[in-house]
């Protein structure tokens, strides 16, 4: 409760608890849906040094977004959105191997993001509310903007499921087989970028790219094709959300790790749950 | 050569479905292939065989579309319905993906067409397994069912027989030719080992950065280019299913490096090759 006070003193104050507790749980909930399908293609596609770039880019649009006065959002979705071009674009035309690209683009966009940050004193305050997560600060406008976005990306995905599987089983196969493996990866990065500015206020800039992964990776244990386990996906993360508030709650600790540790501890106790046979 | 003109006339009337005008692909300075010449008609087994190296894969993906050649160009039939094997397919551990699921991967198809499918390359019983658990012959196989589901007009095989044992191969070389008989589809197919794609194809092109020779096998196999290339084991080449298996493969079934660090005199070579021709007459 202190930590909640010290961010929105009135609000706090003015608020009934449960109500923005139950906004929390809305938005919580209404993130793990959306990243739990996206995560699943990070896990098949060896990406996650992929979200992590491009979240780590998200701090930068936040700088930009308050440097402009522009909405933070779609600040972020833009610088994100254009991180996910130029590492297309520099694969294409750099000699050098993708992890090291990736490399270059996460830590400069995180590291230009600070120091952009440092120019305007007044915004060090809400630092960490962007890096891990402010989910008790959420509005109206916020859920609004999670389940009106989160529709968008679950649209836009079922529309490029089967090319994008496709091509996360081979790219020349897909391309041979009559199917656009290249727009679809290009959608598919602009879907991350998409999620990242949706996702940011609840978990934090830093910790997305786990709600990407731990989920998707608890379900693969129970999931026989891509489908069950982008459902499994779902149904873990809502749990990690549900669990990590409480927990956020009872002991006053930050909403995203909270969740992101109860994630981890979703996972870590299915492993050890002997599977019934027929599931792989 | 006389053998030759008759097997060109054969496939005269039929449609091309895929023809390579004079293509060349670089990477940075270095041309990876150039001066290629080939066409696959209906009806027709179009392989193409070389050494490591010699831009067979890259061949076949500048006729698939997924290169653009830096010079010559590529004609393709209108609505071309390709089924392709790729040389190498690594699905990831992480991704649940069964036989069943995997048919569906590019277009819908019901059970019963998958069923029939997995049926005409033998591995029915793969069905419900996933992709990941099967051995590397099951896995060739269930690509090809995968490949031909959609009867495609064009199928392009890269080295369909990777990680088949040898007996396998045969099998899996002789599904080849039944399936053209039965999709009437035009085949281009990749492979580094020329023994039994000699018989079970219609034309050979031999690659080497550049075409070497390009014609019947009969053709091919009597090119002395053919032998500079492969030397000693292109002798026998042509006396597939008619003699012992009396060499040794790789694990990986391939013979070109023997052939290549061999330093075998072309005579030899061609004496061995008399007695293979005779041979060849029966296949």
């Amino acid at each position: 409760m202190q930590h909640l006070m010290r961010k929105k003193p009135m609000k706090g104050m003015r608020v009934m608890f449960d109500d923005f507790f139950v906004r929390a749980m809305i938005a919580g909930i209404g993130v793990a849906l959306i990243t739990a399908p996206l995560g699943c293609f990070i896990v098949w596609r060896r990406m996650a040094y992929f979200g992590d770039t491009i979240s780590h880019s998200a701090l930068l649009g936040v700088a930009l977004g308050f440097l402009l006065q522009i909405n933070i959002s779609v600040a972020v979705f833009t610088i994100a959105a254009l991180v996910s071009l130029s590492l297309l674009s520099l694969q294409k035309h750099v000699k050098l191997s993708s992890d090291s690209i990736l490399g270059i683009l996460s830590h400069s966009a995180l590291a230009s993001g600070l120091v952009v940050i440092a120019f305007m004193p007044g915004l060090r305050v809400d630092l960490t509310g962007y890096l891990f997560g402010d989910i008790l600060a959420v509005s109206r406008i916020d859920i609004a903007i999670i389940y009106g976005g989160g529709l968008l990306v679950l649209l836009v995905l079922a529309w490029i499921w089967r090319p994008l599987l496709a091509e996360t089983v081979s790219y020349d196969l897909a391309r041979a087989e009559g199917l656009k493996p290249e727009f679809t990866r290009l959608v598919f990065m602009l879907l991350v970028a998409l999620i990242v500015a949706i996702a940011m206020k609840i978990v934090g800039i830093l910790l997305i790219t786990a709600l990407l992964i731990i989920p998707a990776s608890t379900a693969r244990r129970f999931a026989a094709s891509p489908e069950m386990m982008a459902v499994g996906a779902m149904i873990a993360g809502v749990l990690s959300v549900i669990a990590g508030l409480y927990c956020s709650m009872s002991f006053d600790t930050p909403s995203g790790p909270s969740i992101v540790v109860a994630a981890l501890m979703l996972f870590l106790v299915t492993s050890i749950v002997p599977l019934t046979k027929g599931a792989r | 050569m006389t053998e030759n003109s008759s097997e060109v006339r054969k496939f005269d009337s039929a449609k091309e479905l895929v023809g390579a005008e004079h293509v060349g692909v670089r990477a940075g300075d270095r041309w990876l292939v150039r001066h290629v010449d080939l066409q696959v008609r209906q009806g027709e087994i179009v392989t193409l065989i070389g050494p490591n190296g010699s831009g067979k894969s890259t061949t076949a993906k500048i006729v698939l579309g997924l290169l653009d050649p830096n010079e010559g160009h590529v004609r393709k039939s209108k609505n071309l319905r390709i089924g392709y094997v790729p040389q190498s397919l690594a699905i990831d551990l992480n991704l649940p993906l069964t036989v069943k699921r995997l048919m569906t991967l590019t277009a819908d198809h019901d059970l019963q067409e998958i069923k029939v499918a997995l049926h005409s390359v033998g591995a029915s019983h793969t069905l419900n397994c996933a992709v990941q658990e099967l051995s590397g012959g099951e896995f060739q196989r269930v690509l090809l069912a995968r490949a031909i589901i959609s009867k495609p007009q064009l199928l392009v095989l890269d080295e369909p027989v990777q990680g088949v044992d040898y007996s396998g191969e045969i099998a899996l070389y002789e599904l080849v030719g039944a399936l053209r008989d039965q999709l009437h589809c035009g085949i281009l197919l990749i492979s580094h080992d020329l023994h039994i794609v000699m018989a079970a194809t219609d034309t050979v092109v031999c690659l080497n950065g550049h075409v070497c020779c390009q014609g019947s096998p009969q053709r091919v196999a009597n090119d002395p280019e053919y032998h500079r290339l492969f030397g000693v084991r292109a002798a026998d080449t042509l006396a597939l299913y008619h003699h012992d298996h009396d060499h040794h493969h790789h694990a990986d079934g391939s013979i070109i490096a023997q052939g290549e660090t061999c330093e075998c005199p072309l005579d030899a070579a061609s004496d061995a090759q008399k007695t293979d021709e005779r041979d060849a007459g029966n296949v």
